[in-house]
């Protein structure tokens, strides 16, 4: 059959968060890239909440961000309403999360891809892998691993590309279900990817079901607002992007509001529970428990009289309301009537149905922390599939695989972020070290080094990284170089300035009532104080130097949690050091003695890259570490002898 | 590439004998200063390596011990690091205080085979030793691990656990609201937190405490007389003790509970378990004497298996035989007195199984004191042959968990100060999960995915 054959150097499959982040970073790196796409008009598509960010979410759009992602700039263009949660809270618990606006996300995010050189969009179901033996590397063994050759689509088609990245989100075998109506097909009704998964079966990779959800949609002219709680965005806005001039983000925002269920609406629910596709057994996925139905709740949690519904916008220029807290995968008639029992929405009119989805993705464990396959050179997996959930973790792998994946191509040696450097490091080693019986969310205390990994300072973590890669222009990474010289400056200047008794210090003192001082004091000892601030004492401080309020942030932080940071420093070298101990990923285990059964079957299942990573393998003991330490020790004076 | 200076009793501490307190490691000099004062005044670190000091070690102002103390600087070491070796003369409570006060001022509790390893990372050992060094891990984990458990029986384990979880609740709380902060609030939480905590130190602090007393109990080679009823263990007992410490009596199951005596012999110290007879037996109070002594088969050091001369053997010796087949075991053909025959003596020793055959078995009579001074010559072959040896994985394991119970306390204390120096909540987390490993260690738990399971369990998260 004669049909069309393309050559590319990376080809991503789908085109939501992961895959735009994918596309975009291979293209930018200068990779001939092609983007399938079941809908064009889908691409960067939220069909989910309409929010970008939330509690370490936040942090992962940042971290996108600094390291030349395209989820911050195309957030701070299309939100709608802004808030950094947890100010009150300490620095590494401050979290970014906007309102989007939709239809002008997706939009935007479209017009990037389109206006990116090196990049194709194409709209097509991709059905199959096509694959070759892996050429054996010299003196090792043949192993039965495969390598990426392209891939084929429905038309048959055939696209060939040195690197595959698989970012199909929701869409494989997907299934939409509420009470007893089911339909195959993804969200909004978008055709599902039927075929991919077979092709994946056929070569050799685990597939499982996951289940996520969410609520209806409800027409705003049928809401009384007058009993919700207004809430509004913050009166300052932050930016997502570090490159977004903040003077742009300072729009008028749109409201949302917030009401609550109640004994009425959990009866409803109780009363319905056997028609409910969950409770009968009909939905047959994992879904997660962070992010529970109304229907499970009521259930998990009988002690509750009522759960909070946030009732938010879908965007600017629709009347559709999105009903934070109340997924369902319940009966029509009954969503109606448990909704209606809400204060507020006592008459409201649903636009699209709350449902259950239920789709197929891989087993992370089959990947390596570069997000590649271990079985098939060349292939890689980012976002949903990968069995996490949520638009930012898929934007973060999505980012990840996209570089690696130019990378793969370029003969460059891959990236691998750690635990240490950030939430997306986190995020991918939990992933593929870790056993996931549910889609996996990011959490801020998954990740041990929270003090370190803040949002506050994605850019000094990352974008000099960034800027390695090819994806931080020149300016940028000056930018950032000049600005923690002036943290460090301006620190080193608070540390040796000692401020004396006057009057003037005294009553500043007492006004924040903080104790008054007997002698002279450091401005660093001083905005140590919990109830000072770097801001606090510029009354008094006659030599400040101006500084950029990004710079007097990251002062006022490190000053005043330095003994904290210290100590997590301190952890992160201890943690460095298993780390940065490479293993081989072809090694095979059986052949040290000394290891418990159970720990040879889980490091050959594995294949960890570093020590480290081993030692976070659930069945792997710190004795077998220790075993594997002198083994590998042996094995290396081996070689050199 | 390691860093951290570690620490251990190097010998097996007798009775009588030298206890080495090994520290190695980049810190070890410096904390040993720390530890070591010298009469002249002299400073450790001015002091030249492979040279021998004399001194004393301190503890909060008082003197701890006199010791002499080895000082040798890298790579000339066994580990091919900084070492210091000091050498303790007060005993095994004195051995194990000098390590822990050399814990105390930086060094960590060394894991087993952990000098091994670094001897053999630092390319001090030949490769063709890796896997015994791999065997040494090994073996040594799991002896370790199983004296670790056995410690921790009764409620120690049990209040440990619960702390643990408690622990738990209040970070799964703290970071549900953290993730999910307009739905959960923390408002007022400090406070309640605050006097949680003051519960919490509480505990901890009586479970410590529960440490200092029960480790005289500890100490000594774990000697376990074993045998059926009216074998005459107690009477051995009493023989050994030099005093009526038993009840003796004609009737069977007169002991029925676990008795137990500190003797030194010949400079060994032992500690003697006598045990109720083995047998069935209807009796309730019987019958759990009789399963006390098979647990205490278990962890012995040694066991005396008396035979009763003059009734032979039967099902009930056959049941001990399995228990005590891979101990080191002393076979006494009890009650000699009654018969005259020697040959006969032996021929009963001649239906014992292999393994209890190897050693001629020691005719022996309480009621006499014949082959008392033969008892005590073989104890003390055996024990300079290194085949039985006071069981020092106890009194580590033991400084182990109570340094790690400390440990958990000062996380609990700092937590805290992070909470009266007005932190912000979320750095509460941070040392209450130091404590949470800390006792998880204890128990050989790793913390693994608890604290998302906990958040998801007990808290409704998300929109």
């Amino acid at each position: 059959m004669a049909g069309t054959e393309e050559r590319y150097d990376v080809i991503v499959v789908g085109a939501g968060h992961a895959g735009c982040e994918a596309a975009l970073a291979a293209a930018r790196l200068g990779l001939e890239t092609i983007v399938f796409t079941v809908s064009v008009d889908s691409i960067a598509l939220m069909p989910c909440n309409p929010n970008i960010g939330g509690s370490s979410k936040g942090h992962i759009v940042r971290e996108v961000d600094a390291l030349g992602g395209e989820m911050g700039k195309n957030i701070d263009k299309t939100f709608i309403q802004s808030k950094m949660l947890n100010s009150s809270k300490g620095p590494a618990v401050h979290s970014l999360r906007a309102q989007a606006d939709k239809q002008e996300y997706t939009r935007q995010m479209r017009r990037t891809l389109e206006n990116t050189q090196h990049l194709t969009i194409r709209q097509a179901e991709v059905c199959e892998l096509l694959t070759e033996d892996a050429a054996g590397e010299e003196g090792r063994e043949k192993t039965d691993r495969k390598k990426i050759r392209g891939v084929r689509t429905e038309s048959g088609a055939v696209y060939y590309a040195e690197s595959v990245i698989l970012a199909t989100g929701v869409y494989l075998k997907a299934r939409c279900i509420y009470g007893e109506v089911s339909t195959c097909t993804g969200p909004n009704g978008l055709q599902a990817a039927n075929k991919l998964t077979d092709s994946l079966l056929e070569h050799g990779i685990r597939v499982r079901r996951f289940k996520t959800g969410t609520p209806a949609r409800v027409d705003r002219r049928s809401i009384d607002f007058s009993k919700m709680e207004e809430q509004f965005g913050d009166e300052k806005v932050i930016p997502f992007s570090f490159t977004t001039d903040p003077l742009t983000v300072q729009i008028e925002q749109a409201s949302c509001w917030l009401t609550y269920t109640n004994e009425k609406t959990h009866a409803i629910i109780r009363a319905n529970l056997h028609r409910s596709p969950l409770f009968s057994g009909t939905i047959e996925g994992t879904g997660p428990r962070y992010c529970p139905s109304i229907e499970d709740k009521v259930v998990k949690f009988p002690d509750k009289d009522r759960h909070q519904v946030f009732v938010e916008p879908e965007g600017n220029y629709t009347n559709e309301m999105y009903l934070g807290g109340m997924s369902s995968s319940l009966p029509e008639d009954v969503q109606v009537a448990m909704y209606r029992t809400v204060p507020g929405l006592e008459h409201v009119r649903i636009v699209r149905n709350a449902y259950a989805i239920e789709y197929d993705c891989i087993d992370p464990n089959q990947l390596y922390a570069t997000l590649e396959f271990k079985a098939i050179e060349g292939l890689f997996g980012a976002g949903q599939i990968n069995g996490s959930s949520g638009y930012e973790e898929a934007a973060g792998q999505g980012l990840l695989a996209g570089i690696n994946a130019a990378r793969r191509v370029q003969k460059k040696e891959m990236i691998v972020l750690k635990r240490s450097e950030a939430y997306i490091g986190v995020l991918i080693d939990d992933l593929v070290t870790k056993e996931n019986y549910e889609p996996y969310r990011m959490m801020t205390s998954r990740a041990e080094y929270r003090l370190l990994l803040r949002q506050d300072n994605a850019d000094s973590r990352l974008t000099p990284l960034g800027y390695e890669i090819g994806l931080i222009d020149e300016e940028r990474y000056r930018k950032l170089c000049q600005k923690e010289e002036a943290v460090r400056k301006e620190i080193h200047r608070l540390e040796t300035t000692v401020i004396g008794v006057s009057k003037e210090v005294q009553d500043l003192l007492r006004q924040y009532g903080s104790t008054i001082l007997k002698s002279g004091a450091t401005l660093a000892e001083l905005v140590k104080r919990p109830e000072l601030s770097y801001e606090a004492l510029k009354c008094v401080d006659e030599d400040r130097p101006f500084l950029t309020e990004e710079v007097a942030n990251q002062v006022n932080i490190q000053i005043k949690y330095e003994g904290y940071i210290k100590r997590q420093q301190q952890q992160v070298n201890q943690f460095h050091k298993l780390e940065n101990r490479r293993l081989d990923p072809d090694f095979d285990y059986q052949q040290i003695r000394g290891l418990r059964r159970e720990a040879i079957q889980k490091l050959n299942q594995y294949k960890p890259i570093s020590i480290g990573q081993a030692s976070r393998i659930s069945g792997v003991s710190p004795a077998d570490i220790s075993v594997l330490l002198v083994a590998m020790e042996g094995i290396q004076k081996e070689c050199f002898t | 590439m390691q860093t951290e200076t570690i620490a251990a009793i190097s010998t097996a501490p007798g009775q009588g004998g030298i206890g080495i307190v090994r520290i190695s490691g980049e810190q070890a000099v410096a904390i040993a200063e720390r530890i070591f004062r010298m009469p002249s005044g002299k400073k450790l670190s001015d002091c030249a390596s492979h040279t021998i000091h004399y001194g004393y070690i301190w503890n909060d102002g008082h003197t701890i011990d006199e010791v002499l103390l080895m000082l040798m600087r890298a790579p000339h070491t066994y580990t091919t690091e900084d070492t210091v070796e000091i050498n303790c003369h007060g005993g095994v409570f004195v051995v194990k205080k000098v390590l822990e006060t050399a814990l105390q001022n930086g060094a960590r509790l060394a894991e087993p085979g952990e000098f091994t390893k670094r001897a053999f990372l630092g390319g001090r050992i030949d490769l063709s030793q890796a896997e015994a060094v791999i065997d040494l891990i090994q073996s040594q984990n799991e002896y370790a691990w199983k004296t670790s458990l056995g410690q921790l029986k009764g409620n120690v384990s049990k209040k440990i656990q619960e702390l643990r979880q408690k622990i738990l609740y209040q970070m799964a709380f703290l970071e549900s609201a953290l993730d999910d902060p307009e739905h959960i609030s923390l408002e007022g939480y400090a406070h309640k937190l605050m006097l949680l905590l003051k519960e919490y130190q509480a505990e901890l602090k009586q479970l410590i405490a529960s440490f200092e007393n029960g480790r005289r109990m500890t100490e000594g080679i774990k000697t376990v007389i074993i045998g059926k009823p009216n074998a005459g263990k107690s009477s051995i007992l009493n023989l050994l003790a030099g005093e009526e410490r038993a009840i003796v009596t004609d009737v069977e199951g007169t002991t029925r509970d676990v008795l137990e005596e500190s003797i030194v012999l010949d400079g060994i110290s032992l500690r003697i378990l006598d045990t109720a007879g083995i047998r069935d037996t209807e009796d309730i109070v019987e019958r759990m004497g009789v399963e006390r002594a098979l647990y205490h088969i278990e962890d012995a050091d040694m066991i005396l298996y008396v035979i009763d001369a003059s009734s032979g053997l039967d099902e009930n010796d056959q049941r001990i035989w399995q228990k005590i087949e891979e101990k080191e075991t002393i076979v006494l053909i009890n009650k000699t007195d009654l018969t005259e025959e020697e040959e006969e003596l032996l021929l009963v020793s001649k239906q014992l199984p292999q393994c209890l055959q190897k050693e001629t078995p020691i005719l022996f009579s309480a009621k006499e004191g014949r082959g008392l001074s033969e008892l005590s010559a073989q104890i003390k072959e055996r024990f300079f042959a290194g085949r039985i040896a006071l069981n020092d994985q106890i009194t580590i394991t033991n400084v182990r968990h109570k340094r790690l119970l400390e440990e958990a306390l000062q996380s609990l204390c700092l937590a805290e100060s992070s909470i009266q120096n007005g932190m912000p909540e979320d750095f509460y987390t941070i040392d209450l999960m130091d404590a949470y490993a800390k006792l998880g260690q204890i128990l050989g738990q790793e913390i693994e995915d608890d604290l998302a399971d906990e958040i998801f369990q007990r808290f409704c998260m998300g929109k």
